[in-house]
């Protein structure tokens, strides 16, 4: 395997996905929940017959369209970019990974590619009723399309079904079913949930803006009236997916939940930290407080990551260093074994080229033995198993106080549109204009949770960032990741003037 | 059922489904074609807007063709997407920059405060549709051709030239399968607009680009063709010992006559659409055209691919050469794959369904008008 790695291409290449794929998760969230708002509102309209509400859908159609066609710019580069930038992952996971992308492709990208045509242009060429099917199955091939995706980036995070074949240097699969892991289906509720929430929220943001005018008044206050009711639904199922990916995410990995609380030495009935501010100077395994403040609710993240008021949960420093009371290997004793690991496939690979096979199956044992500690061996630092500690600390507390003040948010909306006093609570809509753009910075400090907080792992233990990318020069990707940069911001900005503009006009042009 | 398949019959029958994917590819990037028709063709802005909204109609669909193309490569052989995406880095990316730009172009080249401009997000559909296409079927040309590269006993690989892919827009023929391809969705492009845009003059000259683009399209093919039948191809043998063999590509054409039969129908499907289009007033040359196409590279993708070829050879060192066997998912996967391809004739039936609904009455400029349709 790579002896030479040039840590430089390394963070180009991170530095680049990261900005394609953060590019591409502006517009997803919207594509996902605008879907089923738009089809929701033409159900209405096929059931009363009321044209109002193809007016109504039809506007927010209109909005939809301009950021459905950035978010298909931005997402073709994703799927190519494992090939480009991390060819060696491609390899090691294309046995696993590439299904789910090709069922992606096979089942929901054509399903939304073939019905957008027909709720776009369709109106007067096909029956009410097929429209509506085709503005639903629309919304069902967005989310069917997230589906597979989450799937091949949960077994990322938590790679079961598959077995690694030393003659072919790869991860397996060997169930398709077991791929399919609760982690990965409470990955998915969670990750489009978030998505319909700042789908929501973009409507109150338009619609409150609407009424701040004075103009477009009963499009805009049955707009808040659809997007709260589903916007207070989605937000309360994200709460409870949100514990749900916590306790996986205590069970799969453990130091991604410790940077997450900014555990450093753990104990039995850990607390949950509210609010907290990090100490800058704390660093893996001294002795430093690790908050310079901080309020947090006893004994609720043993309770979160183990169904236990009273659970260990292991810190960063016990992950480090190991506990043996817990019967946790320190990372010095997992890079060790990484390295036979290592050592025993390349033993295997000169075994089987000497048609050696007795020896063969010794390295084939001694390689199994130590297997799950392989991506160990390309590290050399123990403190390099923990991820940076204040980006997911900070993000993942961004994440859920927003996520809490959303549920808030929708529901006094909706107690307000009940009410019919939502035009005299100006500042409540200034609020709900202003929480959009919250909507998003929860949505991307998620990512930014799930990403940042698996590193150094590409496929957690098997596989470090650091040995996944393609063998090309660090300045290849250095000028990709700049004309990237380059193109994706001229675009946003296209995007967001044009949406301005269209929400300036109004659905009067509809 | 797939179960009792053996494993060299999986990967026979991904290679298939990868071939069709690519051959269906090839025909619905008539909506590339023509995009570079958008501003030869009409004589003044009401008509380029009618053609271009005949073709954003169905942009999608080709868009979605290329990523499912991708996806399922990956998915099936993922040895030849980790060597040649990452290996051939500039080509790919230019080519990925090239669909990035047509993406937004449809949508936001008529919304108000646009930013970059009308023309811009014009030029954008026509480097799409011309720098996009010709690099396209330049890559796709090192399938014949080969490329340098290097697999280790990792099956990691590592790319020897510099520039990065970009040396196979130095093979002849590499180029020629670009520009056959480019002139080929040219063609296509304008029987399309014949089919679908109920508009004499947009026809008439329609026609005439045919006719045109034949005079260079038809040489190019027959000389892409000769010389890959009297080339030497990369074939590897039971103990996947890969050597050079005389007339490769013609012997996979005459050892499975079947192939020979699918690819003879698709040329003279695609000369008799070319035909009908310039002689015969009809508005159907795209069927001929379009099915021809879909045969002729259906049936030359798998004389790429199968009958013990390497379909991704390399010229740096020939037992790195990659085929459908030792470049193939695992058994397992390519099974469990394979029950997922039984959705794809439902996929495209619903796909024929949807196309005939919105393509039963020809497009004029009254729908240019249309307050319930959507505009580019």
């Amino acid at each position: 395997m790579l002896e030479n790695i040039d840590i430089s291409l390394v963070n180009w290449s991170r530095a680049q996905f990261a900005l394609t794929a953060m590019y591409h998760w502006i517009f997803v969230p919207l594509t996902l929940g605008l879907t089923y708002l738009i089809a929701i509102m033409e159900t209405v309209y096929v059931l009363t017959g009321k044209e109002e509400w193809k007016k109504m859908t039809k506007f927010w159609m209109t909005l939809f369209g301009i950021n459905f066609a950035i978010g298909v710019s931005t997402g073709i580069i994703l799927e190519f970019e494992f090939g480009t930038n991390w060819s060696n992952y491609s390899w090691l996971v294309g046995d696993v990974f590439g299904a789910p992308l090709a069922i992606e492709g096979i089942m929901a990208f054509f399903l939304e590619s073939t019905f957008i045509a027909v709720m776009f242009f369709g109106w007067s060429k096909v029956s009410k009723k097929f429209h509506l099917l085709s503005s639903w199955l629309v919304a069902i091939g967005a989310s069917l399309s997230a589906f597979w995706i989450l799937v091949a980036n949960a077994w990322m995070q938590n790679p079961v079904g598959t077995h690694f074949n030393p003659d072919t240097a790869r991860s397996e699969m060997i169930n398709f079913w077991d791929v399919i892991s609760p982690l990965a289906i409470n990955k998915f509720f969670h990750t489009v949930l978030s998505g319909y929430v700042v789908s929501a929220l973009f409507v109150i943001c338009v619609a409150g803006w609407y009424l701040l005018k004075g103009r477009e008044i009963w499009l805009s206050k049955m707009s808040i009236r659809v997007a709260s009711i589903f916007g207070l639904v989605a937000s309360i199922l994200l709460a409870w997916t949100g514990d749900g990916s916590a306790y996986h995410v205590a069970q799969k990995q453990p130091a991604k939940l410790a940077a997450m609380e900014g555990l450093y030495k753990g104990k039995e009935g850990a607390g949950l930290i509210v609010i907290g501010v990090l100490n800058p100077n704390k660093k893996v395994i001294d002795n430093n407080e690790p908050f310079l403040f901080k309020m947090e609710i006893p004994k609720m993240l043993s309770f979160l990551g183990y169904r236990d008021f009273n659970a260990f949960v292991p810190g960063i420093d016990d992950l480090v260093k190991g506990n043996e009371k817990y019967k946790i290997l320190s990372a010095e004793e997992k890079i060790i074994k990484g390295k036979l690991a290592r050592a025993a496939l390349s033993e295997y690979k000169k075994a089987k080229d000497a048609n050696n096979n007795d020896l063969k199956n010794i390295w084939q044992k001694e390689f199994e033995v130590n297997y799950k500690y392989l991506g160990y061996g390309f590290l050399n630092d123990p403190k390099s198993i923990i991820p940076n500690v204040p980006i997911t600390f900070y993000s993942f507390h961004i994440m859920v106080g927003l996520g809490f003040y959303f549920i808030g948010l929708f529901a006094l909306f909706l107690f307000f549109i009940y009410k019919d006093i939502i035009v005299s609570k100006r500042w409540f809509l200034w609020l709900g204009v202003f929480s959009f753009p919250l909507g998003m910075i929860a949505s991307q400090a998620g990512w930014i949770v799930a990403e940042v907080g698996r590193q150094p792992w590409v496929i957690q233990d098997l596989m470090p960032t650091m040995v996944a990318t393609s063998n090309i020069d660090a300045s290849a990707v250095m000028i990709t990741f700049f004309l990237f940069l380059s193109l994706f911001t001229a675009l946003l900005i296209a995007e967001i003037k044009i949406m301005i503009h269209q929400i300036k006009i109004g659905p009067k042009g509809e | 059922m797939f179960e009792t398949f053996d494993y060299i019959t999986l990967q026979q029958y991904w290679w298939i489904i990868v071939s069709l994917l690519g051959a269906l590819l090839v025909f619905l990037m008539f909506v590339q074609g023509g995009q570079t028709l958008i501003f030869s063709l009409p004589k003044d802005e009401e008509e380029k807007n009618l053609i271009i909204n005949t073709l954003g109609r169905k942009w999608e669909l080709t868009f979605t063709t290329l990523v499912t193309f991708g996806g399922a490569a990956f998915a099936s052989f993922p040895l030849f997407y980790s060597t040649s995406f990452g290996g051939a880095y500039w080509v790919w990316v230019a080519i990925l920059f090239c669909f990035i730009i047509q993406a937004v172009s449809y949508e936001y080249r008529s919304k108000p405060n646009n930013f970059l401009g009308k023309k811009t997000y014009e030029m954008f559909l026509f480097i799409n549709g011309s720098i996009g296409v010709i690099l396209l079927g330049t890559a796709i040309g090192t399938f014949f051709t080969g490329s340098e590269f290097y697999i280790n006993e990792y099956n990691q690989s590592f790319w020897q030239t510099k520039s990065r892919g970009l040396e196979a827009a130095l093979n002849l023929n590499n180029v020629v399968l670009g520009l056959v391809v480019f002139f080929l969705v040219r063609i296509l492009g304008a029987m399309y607009f014949i089919n679908s845009i109920k508009n004499d003059s947009i026809a008439l000259k329609a026609r005439n680009v045919i006719k045109t683009n034949s005079l260079v399209f038809i040489p190019l093919f027959l000389y892409f063709v000769i010389q890959l039948l009297l080339r030497e191809g990369y074939h590897y043998n039971e103990a996947s010992i890969v050597s050079l063999v005389k007339y490769k590509y013609l012997n996979n054409l005459l050892e499975m006559p079947i192939i020979l039969v699918l690819f003879l129908i698709g040329v003279v499907l695609v000369l008799f659409g070319i035909y009908k289009a310039i002689l015969k007033n009809t508005t159907n040359p795209i069927w001929f055209g379009g099915i021809g196409t879909i045969l002729t590279v259906f049936s030359l993708l798998l004389i790429a691919g199968l009958n013990n070829t390497c379909f991704y050879p390399s010229s740096y060192n020939i037992q790195s050469s990659l085929n459908i066997v030792n470049a193939s998912s695992s058994r397992y996967t390519l099974t469990a794959m394979s029950y997922v391809s039984l959705l794809v004739p439902f996929v495209v039936a619903y796909i024929y369904y949807v196309w005939l609904a919105m393509n039963k009455k020809q497009i004029d400029k009254n729908d240019l008008n249309d307050k319930d349709s959507h505009i580019y």
